[in-house]
């Protein structure tokens, strides 16, 4: 099977050559299938968020090379890396981020606002998003006014916005309870079962024991220990 | 072209949500903005069209005036030196000229009085210009009195309220005969108040100027032309002090919105990293917050204009009058014809639009070539 994406040798290192140089992946070997729900765990500081985000196309690898079905992207210019960013990855941050002072449904449409579909195309695309989430009815509320849960199917909902291939959470659910952590996991087995390849790093139980996911990868210090269970 | 078009709308869209919630701050640089363009633009609309409303009223004006000067004064000039400027080459008419100024202690304004070359009412009759109207609530068929050079009172019949095609002359002007004239000003019938000249090519003014002046040291030539030249300098430097007054806000007013437009706050930052981090690339970015700023100083732009348009045209320049008009403080209100320099409209616009959002573009730059990985680890 073709690997989704692959990471040969990759090294990121923070503060290179100042006093407060930190090496926060070393020498990372890594294949992702697709249509998985792939887990990475590991303690904080292990290195997980900086291997989303170089996955993801947020950030460069010091060193090595980063493959997204077969095609090298580290070093493409970074107008390439965004639009590769905007139409592949979803992405659900582990703060949510969504934009305060904005309503639900906004915030569920501004990714695609740059390209340039007609503004009822996106509108009606966002409230069945929020429609399949349940939360269809809070489309006009601000977003600061939304419990947890409700935030984060928001977050969700903007990460489909743009139909991407790859939905990427790191740690999605730092905030949440034992039962909507259990319910944002079955929200992931649907988007497997869609075709859609999920990327989840969390160090919690519930996330990474769960049946739904096809892959954990353990992380320590940087290093991929190996793949657990 | 229709996706590009969509996602200009798009993005438009999204900057005026976004101007909304930052609603006091833009709202306070709004109105500090609309002040700032309110005054320069009132300062330049009436120092324009009080230019140009001279050089409208001096259009029909005699080519030379020739005054008698004692002292240094203004004095009423000999009938005898019409005779003498006639035989000059190149003059076409000379005609002595009535009139004078009276103050009129009930308002506090002065009026001009002044004898026309044909006046069509009998002695005890008069014409006023609309200004006086005003002040005294006076309209045809009231009478006004006025005290005499001999203290006594003279009392004259309004028989016309006249406009002309400029206030700026005739809001103060009264038109009275050559008997009640005298009657008021006193003075010998031997004397006028100064001589008018038309010249039959204008090219040679200069040179007939030098000979009256030659023929008649005691005498000073007023040409057209000077006046026009007056008006322009007394008002330019008028406009000028006032400008330098207004400096010292203009002055605040950049420091205060290059403060605030260069740099962004944490909120902003963080959501031009979000904005990054789920696709908009940092020329969409760039192109909403050049949209901030031109919805922002556009906006205040044409408030400004607008407000300043009202004040001097509708409002006579209340705020201003008493710097501009100078002496004339005691004028009485007069509404001026909108003469709208388009060259200085621009020039402010170029002054204040485009430094503003200029002044947007450094700072969102910055933010939006940030690594959005930052934004994970907010």
């Amino acid at each position: 099977m073709i690997a989704m994406i692959q990471l040969d040798n990759v090294k990121k290192t923070f503060n290179l050559g100042r006093p407060n140089e930190f090496v926060a992946l070393q020498g990372v070997n890594l294949s992702v299938e697709a249509n998985k729900i792939t887990v990475f765990k590991g303690p904080s500081g292990s290195g997980k968020t900086t291997l989303l985000s170089l996955v993801g196309c947020m950030s460069r690898p010091t060193s090595g090379r980063i493959h997204l079905l077969d095609r090298e992207i580290t070093s493409l210019p970074e107008r390439f890396l965004t639009e590769i960013r905007r139409k592949t990855f979803g992405f659900i941050f582990q703060q949510y981020n969504l934009i305060q002072g904005v309503t639900a449904l906004e915030n569920v449409m501004v990714p695609a606002y740059p390209s340039g579909e007609k503004f009822s195309t996106m509108k009606k695309r966002a409230m069945d998003l929020l429609d399949i989430f349940n939360i269809s009815s809070k489309a006009d509320s601000q977003v600061e006014r939304l419990s947890g849960g409700e935030m984060q199917r928001v977050a969700i909902a903007r990460a489909l916005m743009n139909n991407p291939q790859v939905v990427i959470a790191d740690e999605p659910t730092a905030h949440l309870d034992t039962p909507m952590s259990k319910e944002f996991m079955e929200i992931m087995g649907r988007l497997k079962e869609s075709s859609k390849t999920v990327l989840i790093a969390s160090h919690d139980p519930v996330v990474s024991e769960s049946p739904l996911v096809d892959c954990v990868w353990n992380l320590r210090d940087g290093k991929i220990e190996g793949e657990a269970g | 072209m229709s996706g590009w078009i969509d996602k200009q709308k798009n993005i438009l869209d999204f900057t005026f949500s976004s101007i909304l919630r930052r609603k006091g701050k833009n709202i306070a640089l709004l109105l500090v903005y609309t002040l700032i363009v309110f005054l320069l633009a009132s300062v330049m609309f009436l120092t324009y069209s009080i230019k140009e409303e001279a050089s409208t009223i001096l259009k029909d004006s005699p080519d030379m005036i020739v005054q008698k000067i004692s002292a240094g004064r203004h004095d009423p000039i000999p009938l005898s030196y019409m005779e003498k400027i006639k035989e000059i080459r190149g003059i076409s008419s000379v005609k002595g000229r009535l009139w004078g100024y009276y103050y009129d202690p009930i308002t506090g304004a002065n009026y001009t009085f002044m004898v026309p070359e044909k006046f069509p009412h009998e002695p005890g009759e008069i014409e006023i210009g609309q200004g006086v109207s005003r002040v005294r609530a006076t309209f045809p068929g009231d009478a006004l009195d006025f005290r005499t050079w001999d203290g006594k009172v003279i009392n004259l019949e309004v028989k016309k309220v006249f406009s002309a095609e400029s206030e700026l002359v005739s809001s103060d002007l009264i038109l009275i005969s050559e008997e009640d004239f005298r009657l008021l000003f006193g003075g010998s019938g031997d004397r006028v108040t100064d001589l008018v000249l038309r010249v039959r090519n204008p090219k040679e003014i200069p040179t007939i100027a030098v000979k009256i002046a030659e023929l008649l040291p005691d005498t000073r030539i007023i040409l057209r032309e000077e006046i026009l030249r007056t008006y322009d300098a007394v008002f330019s430097w008028r406009g000028g002090i006032l400008i330098l007054i207004l400096a010292g806000a203009v002055l605040a007013f950049i420091i205060l919105s290059w403060d605030k437009a260069s740099g962004l706050s944490q909120e902003e930052r963080k959501e031009i990293g979000i904005l990054k981090a789920i696709g908009w690339e940092t020329s969409d970015v760039i192109l909403m917050k050049f949209w901030e700023g031109m919805a922002i100083s556009l906006s205040a732009f044409l408030a400004g204009i607008i407000l300043a348009y009202i004040h001097v045209f509708f409002a006579s320049s209340s705020l201003f009058e008493p710097v501009l008009k100078g002496w004339a403080v005691l004028y009485p209100q007069f509404k001026l014809v909108p003469f709208i320099d388009a060259s200085q409209v621009v020039a402010l616009f170029f002054l204040t639009v485009v430094p503003y959002t200029v002044a947007t573009l450094i700072p969102s730059w910055r933010a939006a070539t940030v690594d959005p990985d930052s934004v994970m680890r907010a």
